[in-house]
């Protein structure tokens, strides 16, 4: 955390207002592609940090890192050091180092867990404008660049701070799934030089033999993004049977202090018409805990996940429906 | 099941578009024919970012920037694919690389990365210097054989000219030996996914902001649908050259269109409409899911509000 203080204050001005628009290099998307593809083949995630700054209302992004996984028999591997390290050795050749964000990959659209809000978290509350960019390879392999940039929204920001989850903070706070996460949309810029080399690129390299985006088999992919719905559908409706367990034990417990209450009256009256003193009141409260609130926090994260996944799936459906018409035109003119 | 269309590949573009003057064309071909000693060279493209980057962030008065290289390689080719720059001082007589920096570095890289290794460094500018010899000797020690790459960003001959050269003594030895460098060729690879990257960077030119959105998913569809089509137009105008004369008809050519022309499968109209029919019920159910879901847990929220 100190490294992300003094690289906020040593440069950028803080700016109220949230940022409205990401800009990023073209070389920070390929270095992200290319970090995944080396690195991320057998684990779930790789993770790296962004470098960039802000101007106005935009945040430019202009370089990146990647972070190395976290292997069992690297004990000694120091995090914070390896990032002081990257950032000074990068200022030393004029890249910016100031810290705006990181980004992760994603298997089918799985992040929204509580390893990314705390982690966005923290960040964000040391870097106001600091975005989580999340690269989707096997969307991206289907043929199009999937990358999105996702920041806490203000309320959730609150919350976090206050590290109180039970319902009642929630309620006060209205926040729902949809008010987690927001989406800030992204715009690729690439300098004069770069496209200078994108040509030569261009005029150079073979053509790509490979057209995944108008590839019609989509059982696979469908099917996997319907197993992890499931999955997650399972774990709500466990969420949702612990909390209704609560609320019943809640109002049964309120029937039996009205019950206890009444019949406390009921002997004091009793004892009164006879002449004793009257019962001590006891405490009620010592006599009946009341129940733990279930935190509301992992099923806010679990319907966010819930709903992200359906979104993948509907836009997923709809480029295949597109295909499918297609292919029903080709085969109608040749046939 | 499902069927495919009829995607076109083509491996091996007509003669038509390689309109360069003679002049470039004979320049190409000595660049081929001298390059056939040494192992070949796959470079990723971003290690070519890169480099344009870090020649864009230079310091004021240095007129180039250097870098190592690191990479894997085999017995035949070597494959770059990833770079780093390193501070260095350039003057009439001298000059001075950040070694200590290079080595810190490389450590940083490795951990990441453990199976790539230096094999190489490069500059941007247009020829090999003397000060290069003594900057490749230096690697040379880093590396066995490195491969030293030249990037031109001063844009001289009006092209980014990439090459790549690895040294080899020359002289009489005993008296005068020297170093000379001789050229390799250059392969463009990628990952499928850079390649895809790389395709959406390519829009950027278009726009006069250069900058470029991502776009939506059927806009996605509708663009690569387009490219096809665009693919298949040079196709026929080429079909039709040749059929008027005006191009001498290739063997190879036909035989590729033959292949693509039985690509498409022949299935009778019920059977496709069937299959289609399927699919589509599949992804409309699909989709009736995904929405129920949503509403399910819009109206779970809600509840727990209450």
């Amino acid at each position: 955390m100190g490294s992300l203080k003094e690289s906020a204050v040593s440069g950028s001005n803080p700016l109220d207002s949230p940022v409205k628009q990401i800009q990023i290099d073209g070389l920070v998307v390929l270095k992200i592609i290319k970090h995944y593809q080396e690195e991320g083949q057998g684990s779930e995630v790789v993770q790296g940090v962004l470098l960039g700054l802000v101007v106005e209302d935009r945040l430019e992004i202009t370089n990146c890192f990647p972070f190395p996984q976290h292997t069992e028999d690297d004990v000694d591997f120091d995090e914070v050091q390896y990032q002081m390290e990257m950032m000074r050795s990068l200022r030393h050749v004029n890249i910016d180092h100031l810290h705006v964000g990181w980004y992760q990959s994603t298997y089918y659209g799985s992040f929204v867990s509580r390893a990314l809000l705390d982690s966005q978290f923290s960040y964000q509350h040391a870097i106001e404008e600091s975005v989580v960019l999340i690269y989707d390879p096997i969307k991206t392999a289907q043929g199009s660049l999937c990358l999105k940039a996702y920041r806490l929204t203000p309320k959730l920001m609150e919350i976090c701070k206050e590290k109180d989850f039970s319902p009642e903070a929630l309620k006060k706070a209205c926040i729902g799934y949809e008010h987690m996460l927001e989406e800030v949309p992204i715009v690729i810029k690439n300098s004069h030089l770069i496209n200078v080399l994108l040509l030569d690129l261009q005029e150079k390299s073979t053509v790509a033999d490979k057209h995944e985006l108008l590839n019609l088999s989509s059982s696979n992919h469908l099917e996997k993004s319907l197993q992890l719905l499931m999955d997650r559908v399972d774990g709500m409706s466990q969420e949702i049977v612990k909390y209704n367990t609560y609320c019943r034990n809640l109002t049964k417990q309120q029937q039996q202090k009205q019950q206890y209450l009444q019949r406390r009256q009921q002997e004091n009256t009793q004892r009164q018409s006879r002449g004793e003193p009257p019962l001590p009141e006891e405490d009620i409260n010592k006599m009946f805990k009341p129940p733990q609130a279930p935190p509301r926090m992992d099923t806010l994260l679990i319907a966010g996940q819930v709903n992200n996944y359906c979104q993948n799936i509907k836009a997923f459906t709809s480029q295949n429906l597109g295909k499918l018409f297609m292919a029903e035109a080709l085969q109608g003119h040749s046939s | 099941m499902c069927c495919c269309p009829a995607t076109a590949r083509i491996p091996w573009r007509p003669a038509l578009s390689f309109s360069s003057s003679p002049f470039v064309i004979f320049l190409h071909f000595l660049y081929k024919i001298m390059a056939v000693h040494g192992p070949l060279v796959k470079i990723h493209p971003v290690v070519l970012a890169s480099i344009v980057d870090s020649y864009e962030r230079r310091n004021e008065g240095a007129s180039r920037v250097i870098g190592t290289l690191l990479g894997t390689a085999d017995k035949h080719s070597v494959e770059v694919t990833n770079c780093f720059s390193v501070p260095h001082n350039e003057s009439e007589d001298e000059v001075a690389v950040d070694m200590e920096f290079a080595k810190n570095m490389y450590e940083l890289h490795k951990k990441v990365s453990p199976s790539e290794v230096i094999i190489g460094w490069y500059a941007t500018g247009y020829d090999i210097t003397e000060h290069s010899v003594l900057i490749h000797e230096y690697y040379s020690r880093e590396a066995p054989n490195p491969i030293h790459m030249t990037v031109d960003t001063a844009l001289q001959s009006n092209k980014m000219n990439i090459r790549a050269y690895v040294s080899s003594q020359m002289g009489v030895p005993g008296k005068t030996v020297g170093v000379m460098f001789t050229p390799l060729t250059i392969k463009y690879i990628y990952y499928d996914t850079e390649r895809i990257g790389v395709d959406l960077l390519q829009r950027t030119r278009a726009s006069p902001s250069r900058t470029n959105g991502l776009t939506t998913d059927l806009a996605q569809v509708a663009s690569a649908a387009g490219r096809v089509q665009e693919m298949l137009s040079t196709m026929l105008s080429y079909i039709e050259d040749v059929l008027s004369g005006k191009v001498m008809a290739d063997n190879s050519v036909g035989r590729y269109l033959m292949d693509l022309v039985n690509k498409v499968p022949k299935i009778t109209a019920e059977d496709f409409e069937s299959m289609l029919n399927s699919n589509i019920n599949d992804l409309l159910m699909v989709t009736y899911l995904a929405n129920l879901t949503q509403a399910q847990i819009a109206l779970n929220e809600k509840l727990v509000v209450l």
